[in-house]
């Protein structure tokens, strides 16, 4: 005798509705995970999204639970003014390369190096996408994007920002890990780290943080493969995959 | 209930005090004189009184803490003064569309720019006309007085709850810095459920909730707006404002905050000498006692508007009277400390007509 | 084991990820529009019989409008 079961089960807290982001976007599935790392961890009920400004804004149409906007680059104070009215809730933000490494480059720092005790999601597509595809702090040199038509410019713009990296190195810092979702491999590894950040969270060990290498295929000006692709030849290259930051293993040495 | 004594305290530690008998839980500041007595004060008294205080990175950062504090139904505030506010106005805008009771205070002091680290009124348009973009109104309160700063504070926070909207408390570096004596009260009978029929507690049993300001959806801005507009008609019923010898007097002088309190004293000290001056000290900036004024402006009387600016609230003076009167302006020039008696030759002047 | 895909045309944007990740290369982009205008994918009933339920095609979909399904054997009686 057989049965059927069902091997994919998506987590309540994703609403079952059609999303607005273009095709191949990949924060489709760093919605996902986020949905399935606080499901499983039995967080949803006592869970307080932070949006913020990008194209994930609409974040709170996806996952249903208290939610706030924030203004351009500052979810990091808001979430730290949630969290310090409501120490005992999971407070997280969401944020992209602009919102995060741009505009609240002081917003993040501090609230990392305070060491609150919340969790950033930040999503890099090296791209303003929203916006229509202008140069981020996250752009790669010789990136042509609307605002360096030419490509990106060590001498005029600066090199890219390698964001975990920086917040590995900030006192109040208990996780920071970088992943991608570029393949199924990479995927799963993606998984296991926003899980270990809300689980750090409850913790109250100090401030989780997990960037996500993702596609802008729209503002890349590419199909969905290829736009997929270059997380594997562009990006990940330059932005390196792996763990920069776990007080736990240090202690556990 | 606490025992009501005298204490002699400077304004910043009145508003301070005045916060946390109101049971503010948390604050989030940032250095700037001349209100570092704030973040200062409450750096200690508020972990003691089991809150939670914040040395924010900017004062950017203090408001959006502010914000997400607020939004989940717990009382709190933030301090600046007059260039502090200016980076406070996207927050502000923020907390007025998505319907966020913060309080924030205003020390405000000489502008534009750097300007000085003494007192002035020059920020009557960033607090009254909107410092941020779009169409919203803060309450504003102007306390004249240490006490009143204490008071107003209080009172702050019950309105701001009151009309889910922030309050804005303008002081400046002369009640900010000034020493006087104050009898400390706590509000009795606060609700215990204020907040927490909106605020963002986790969605347990019930749909979730969100807090924003952005509304993309047909028709859906022009609602928000004319909701928050009917809020801000409501709001009229908490004009304050103090009437001291007008009804039989000649010439109005309008003027607030710490010049209402001096111009009072001019004002008595010209009454000794038989002339018919009163005052109207506005302590509610928004809503303006435009009402009053007109009452009395229809009484044939006439009136002076002395600011510690280049002109501002003289326009809600003229405005409000209008149909009937104009108003003659005197500037306490921004960076020199006003006296009693730099006013005494504007409103004799005024006086004579 | 038999296992079998469903996938909810009505979301598929077509950015044919899925296609990449099938291990059996089952997955292919069809002819058909849905009314956003997407042309969607899908597995023919011969490619179906190959699928071997990983779920790797829903695990990188950005839509979650893929649902995987598999068999097993039934509890029995031993121990």
């Amino acid at each position: 005798m057989t049965q059927e079961i069902r091997v994919t089960n998506y987590p309540e807290v994703l609403t079952d509705r059609p999303t607005h982001y273009c095709p191949g976007c990949h924060h489709g599935t760093a919605h996902r995970l986020v949905a399935e790392a606080i499901t499983d961890l039995g967080l949803v009920d006592k869970s307080i999204l932070i949006g913020s400004i990008g194209c994930s804004v609409f974040i709170y149409n996806y996952l249903s639970l208290d939610a706030i906007e924030s203004p351009h680059g500052r979810a990091p104070a808001v979430a730290t003014g949630v969290k310090r009215a409501r120490p005992d809730k999971i407070v997280f933000t969401y944020q992209g390369d602009g919102d995060l490494a741009s505009i609240g480059m002081a917003e993040i720092m501090h609230c990392a190096n305070r060491g609150e005790n919340i969790t950033t999601i930040f999503v890099n597509n090296t791209v303003y996408g929203m916006t229509g595809g202008q140069m981020a702090p996250t752009t790669l040199v010789g990136q042509k994007t609307t605002t360096c038509p030419g490509g990106r410019c060590r001498e005029n713009e600066g090199m890219p920002i390698r964001m975990t990296e920086i917040i590995a190195s900030l006192g109040g810092v208990a996780y920071a890990e970088r992943v991608a979702v570029n393949n199924v491999k990479n995927i799963m590894k993606a998984k296991k780290a926003v899980t270990k950040a809300f689980e750090y969270q409850t913790r109250e060990i100090g401030f989780s943080f997990v960037e996500i290498l993702a596609t802008c295929p729209t503002n890349w000006h590419m199909t969905p493969l290829q736009a997929n692709k270059r997380v594997e030849t562009e990006m990940i290259p330059y932005f390196p995959l792996g763990n920069f930051k776990d007080v736990l293993a240090k202690e556990e040495k | 209930m606490s025992t009501p004594k005298r204490i002699f305290v400077k304004g910043n530690e009145a508003i301070s005090r005045g916060a946390l008998a109101a049971g503010m839980k948390c604050f989030f500041g940032y250095p700037i004189t001349p209100q570092n007595d704030i973040p200062e004060f409450l750096s200690q008294a508020l972990p003691e009184a089991g809150g939670q205080f914040v040395q924010a990175e900017s004062e950017v950062a203090a408001a959006n803490m502010l914000m997400g504090a607020a939004a989940c139904g717990i009382r709190a505030m933030t301090s600046s003064s007059s260039p502090g506010m200016s980076l406070k106005q996207e927050a502000i805008s923020y907390m007025a569309g998505s319907e966020i009771p913060g309080v924030i205070v205003n020390v405000s002091r000489g502008g534009p720019g750097l300007g000085d680290i003494g007192p002035s009124q020059g920020d009557y348009f960033q607090s009254v006309k909107g410092g941020g973009h779009g169409d919203y109104k803060l309450l504003v309160l102007a306390p004249g007085t240490v006490q009143e700063a204490y008071d107003l504070t209080i009172k702050a926070f019950d309105l701001a709850f009151k009309y889910r909207n922030p309050v804005l408390v303008l002081a400046d570096a002369i009640i900010g810095q000034m020493k006087e004596p104050v009898v400390p009260w706590t509000p009795e009978n606060r609700d215990p459920e204020e907040g927490q029929d909106w605020g963002l507690q986790g969605a347990v049993n019930r749909p979730p909730r969100l807090i924003k300001s952005l509304f993309l959806d047909d028709g859906a801005l022009a609602g928000q707006n004319l909701k928050l507009q009917a809020k801000y008609k409501a709001m009229q019923a908490e004009v304050d404002q103090e009437l001291f010898l007008t009804e039989d007097a000649e010439l109005i002088v309008v003027a607030f905050g710490s010049i209402g309190r001096i111009a009072k004293s001019t004002v008595r000290k010209l009454r000794a000498q038989g002339k018919k001056v009163g005052l109207v000290r506005p302590i509610t900036l928004f809503p303006f006692p435009s009402d009053v004024l007109l009452g009395l402006a229809k009484q044939g009387k006439r009136f002076l508007t002395i600011e510690h600016n280049m002109g501002q609230m003289v326009e809600d003076v003229r405005l409000a009277i209008r149909t009937v009167a104009d108003s003659a302006f005197h500037a306490q020039l921004p960076g020199n400390l006003p006296t009693p008696d730099d006013f005494e030759e504007p409103i004799l002047k005024a006086l004579e007509g | 084991m038999p296992s079998r895909v469903e996938f909810r045309e009505d979301r598929c944007k077509g950015c044919l990820l899925c296609t990449e990740v099938c291990p059996t290369g089952i997955i292919q982009q069809s002819s058909r529009f849905n009314q956003k205008g997407y042309k969607v994918v899908e597995i023919t009933p011969e490619g179906m019989s190959q699928c071997k339920g990983c779920a790797f095609c829903a695990m990188m979909c950005p839509d979650f409008c893929i649902n995987v399904f598999t068999t097993k054997q039934a509890k029995g009686g031993k121990k």
